[in-house]
């Protein structure tokens, strides 16, 4: 905690010019008259409200500081504001690995994937949702080798142009751990479909197809409905 | 002010021509009127076949001003670029004939349908890679008002080629070429090609090179059709007849080292009808060949290769239609949903086809084993004897395998290099071709057709340089061979 000290004494010693309060001296305070300083100081602080306000900015200045340096230790998605328009201050966080990038509704297409994975950042991508795109289709997918490395969740429900084909080509992704392949139209057999990128995924779970739909429940069986309360 | 009054559509309309007007009318339903006035003379009077007005929608127009002869995949693409470069809209009439409306011997409908980069020649890795994006935006490229998009049912899964010790060294060379024209290609040692795909035997392969993008396989009954509906929305007659017969016109000319060339023009192209005698001559200033395997009886028709032997007159059309097995097999056990083509050392090719474990492959022949082309009979011995032992050697698991179907087609195969022939003929100065591609001429087909249709706008290769496919080589005798092994 010398920093605030330092700037203290600075901003004291330029005071004593305009304020003339007691002498804060212009010399340096050696160490062992620290506490005595700190005495001085809070006698200060106790006695002006200037004194006080100082030092409470300066202490939010570095507060404000040491938590930049700590701001992505917890995971931190960056969101666009109402406007869909993202901060500038984005532009600061280029070295910051990127881990997850949610695309979903987005128009993003084949040219657009050719940022998502040339950027140098993406090296580190670990989830990548691209749910219901409107122009993800099979020739996209086959874009998404380069993530072979690091990807391990890979959503791709709704998106309306997908097809098994394409599902094909997710075989370079052995990284992967989880697949969402939910509520794709274009998928002529979702269950066989299902069995097939499992079987060319051995280590990902793949969600999305129930193997039972399609399956009618027996008379006796209820539907496990825990969404509506009244259902005795 | 009573000009005011009508309704401004009314005012113009007469002088609009509308669709149906083509052939010289000034009512929207030509042809039920003039079936109607045939009519009543027939009933006015009956016993004389009424010709006053005889009916020619099917003959072809009289004038165009390119012919195409050959209405594949190739013939199309060149009409559809025509149309598309023109500068001027309908400033030029296309005329495409094909012989056989159902496609049932062209090659493009038989085809396998892939579509890779793995090429020696930085021209046909450039033709490729083009070909890729205009199949991606085929429904940008292809789209007809009122018609549902298309569906090309692509496959980006890739091309595997193994190649065995002594072909190693020039698949790296080949490779490094891709890369540097922009195809994304790896190369794979076989540890990888064991870690990645299981079900390979790797014995015998010192290398292999994977397409990752941009690479697969298609149906090629989807782009056909496609091209065919695109290219008649922009106005680009058809007729289905075979042409018999060129009338042409020659010229004596001096070059400058004082040698005499006979330069040929072709003024007029003879089309006849099916099951009948009756031919229109076609006055045209342009005729482009892309007969697929039958270039070469065009070619002759307008007298190429009718000369002494060893001079350009003499030298022919060297594309001769080649027959093709395609096997389909259903193996339970076989390779997964990620199986790439995969292309033997041996020559040997399969694919996966659909998603219930059924497969297609091949094989081509060599020189001695080549069948006989007048008929597209398939041969199942040869799948016994010359193509299952080799796929079985590679893929253990086919071993067992069933046989279900399967069909021959041509390559146009073109015996002086197996590369195509684009651009004009030297001296019969308005024939271009576009054909003699061996195999792959369905996947190279737009970036083809771009080629020509810039040649015949603009008088050179403007996207892609396709210099070294002039016809000139067959006479100056310089080969552009592909050295891979397909």
């Amino acid at each position: 905690m010398a920093a605030p000290w330092l700037s203290l004494r600075l901003v004291a010693r330029m005071w004593n010019g305009t304020r003339g309060i007691h002498r804060l001296g212009g010399a340096v305070v050696p160490e062992g008259n620290q506490k005595k300083e700190r005495t001085m100081l809070q006698f200060l602080t106790n006695h002006f409200y200037d004194v006080e306000a100082l030092r409470g900015y300066l202490l939010q200045r570095e507060m404000s500081k040491v938590h930049m340096k700590n701001r992505f230790r917890d995971k931190e998605w960056i969101r666009p504001d109402k406007y869909g328009h993202f901060s500038p201050e984005f532009w600061n966080f280029q070295e910051v690995p990127v881990e997850a990038v949610d695309a979903s509704d987005c128009e993003i297409n084949y040219e657009g994937l050719d940022n998502l994975r040339e950027c140098v950042l993406l090296k580190e991508l670990q989830s990548l949702l691209l749910q219901r795109c409107p122009h993800v289709d099979d020739w996209c997918l086959s874009r998404l080798y380069p993530l072979a490395d690091s990807l391990q969740e890979l959503s791709l429900a709704g998106c309306p142009r997908v097809s098994e084909r394409g599902l094909a080509c997710l075989h370079h992704l052995q990284n992967l751990r989880r697949l969402d392949i939910s509520d794709l139209p274009a998928v002529s057999n979702p269950g066989l479909t299902q069995i097939l990128v499992e079987e060319m995924l051995p280590n990902c779970k793949v969600v999305g197809v129930d193997w039972a739909e399609g399956l009618k429940l027996g008379p006796e069986e209820q539907p496990q409905d825990t969404a509506s309360p009244v259902l005795a | 002010m009573i000009r005011r009054v009508l309704p401004h559509g009314l005012g113009r309309g007469l002088l609009i021509r509308r669709p149906g007007t083509r052939r010289g009318g000034f009512s929207l339903d030509w042809d039920g009127k003039v079936s109607e006035i045939k009519k009543k003379i027939k009933s006015i009077l009956p016993g004389t076949s009424c010709d006053l007005l005889p009916d020619t929608s099917h003959l072809p127009p009289e004038h165009s001003d390119v012919v195409i002869v050959g209405g594949g995949v190739l013939g199309l693409s060149v009409a559809y670029w025509l149309k598309k470069l023109e500068s001027r809209r309908g400033g030029i009439r296309v005329l495409v004939v094909e012989r056989d409306h159902t496609y049932s011997q062209a090659s493009t409908g038989l085809s396998v349908g892939g579509i890779c980069q793995q090429f020696s020649l930085p021209e046909n890795i450039q033709l490729s890679l083009f070909s890729a994006s205009f199949l991606r935006n085929i429904n940008e490229y292809l789209a007809v008002t009122n018609a549902p998009p298309l569906d090309l049912q692509f496959n980006p899964s890739g091309y595997l080629l193994l190649a065995s010790e002594k072909d190693a060294a020039a698949m790296e060379s080949n490779v490094k070429v891709q890369k540097q024209e922009g195809a994304k290609v790896c190369l794979m040692s076989p540890d990888q090609l064991r870690n990645k795909f299981p079900w390979i035997n790797t014995e015998g392969v010192a290398l292999a090179s994977y397409g990752m993008e941009n690479e697969g396989w298609f149906d090629p009954w989807c782009l056909l059709q496609g091209l065919r509906q695109k290219v008649e929305s922009m106005g680009v007659f058809f007729c289905q007849g075979e042409v018999t017969r060129f009338v042409s016109s020659s010229q004596r000319m001096l070059t400058t080292d004082d040698e005499m060339v006979i330069l040929k023009r072709i003024h007029e192209v003879h089309v006849k009808m099916d099951h009948s005698l009756e031919y229109q001559p076609v006055e045209c200033a342009i005729v482009i060949n892309a007969a697929g395997a039958w270039s070469a009886q065009i070619a002759a028709l307008a007298g190429i290769g009718k000369g002494p032997p060893g001079t350009l007159q003499g030298t022919k059309l060297p594309v001769e239609p080649r027959k093709r097995d395609v096997y389909v097999w259903h193996c339970p056990q076989g390779p997964g949903l990620e199986t790439p083509l995969v292309a033997d050392t041996s020559g040997a090719y399969f694919r996966r086809e659909g998603l219930g474990s059924n497969y297609l492959g091949g094989r081509s022949p060599t020189e001695e084993e080549e069948p006989d082309p007048t008929n597209l009979e398939v041969d199942h011995d040869f799948f016994q004897e010359k193509v299952w032992p080799h796929l079985a050697l590679r893929v253990p698991a086919f071993e067992t395998l069933k046989v279900q179907t399967a069909w021959a087609g041509y390559y146009d195969y073109n015996t002086f290099d197996q590369n195509g022939v684009v651009g004009p003929h030297p001296l019969v100065v308005n024939m271009y071709f576009a054909t003699g591609f061996s195999g792959h001429g369905l996947q190279q087909a737009p970036g083809v057709g771009r080629a020509v249709a810039e040649m015949i706008l603009q008088g050179s290769f403007q996207t892609i340089d396709l210099s070294s496919f002039l016809f000139n080589r067959f006479y100056l005798g310089e080969k552009t061979q592909e050295n891979t092994t397909m």
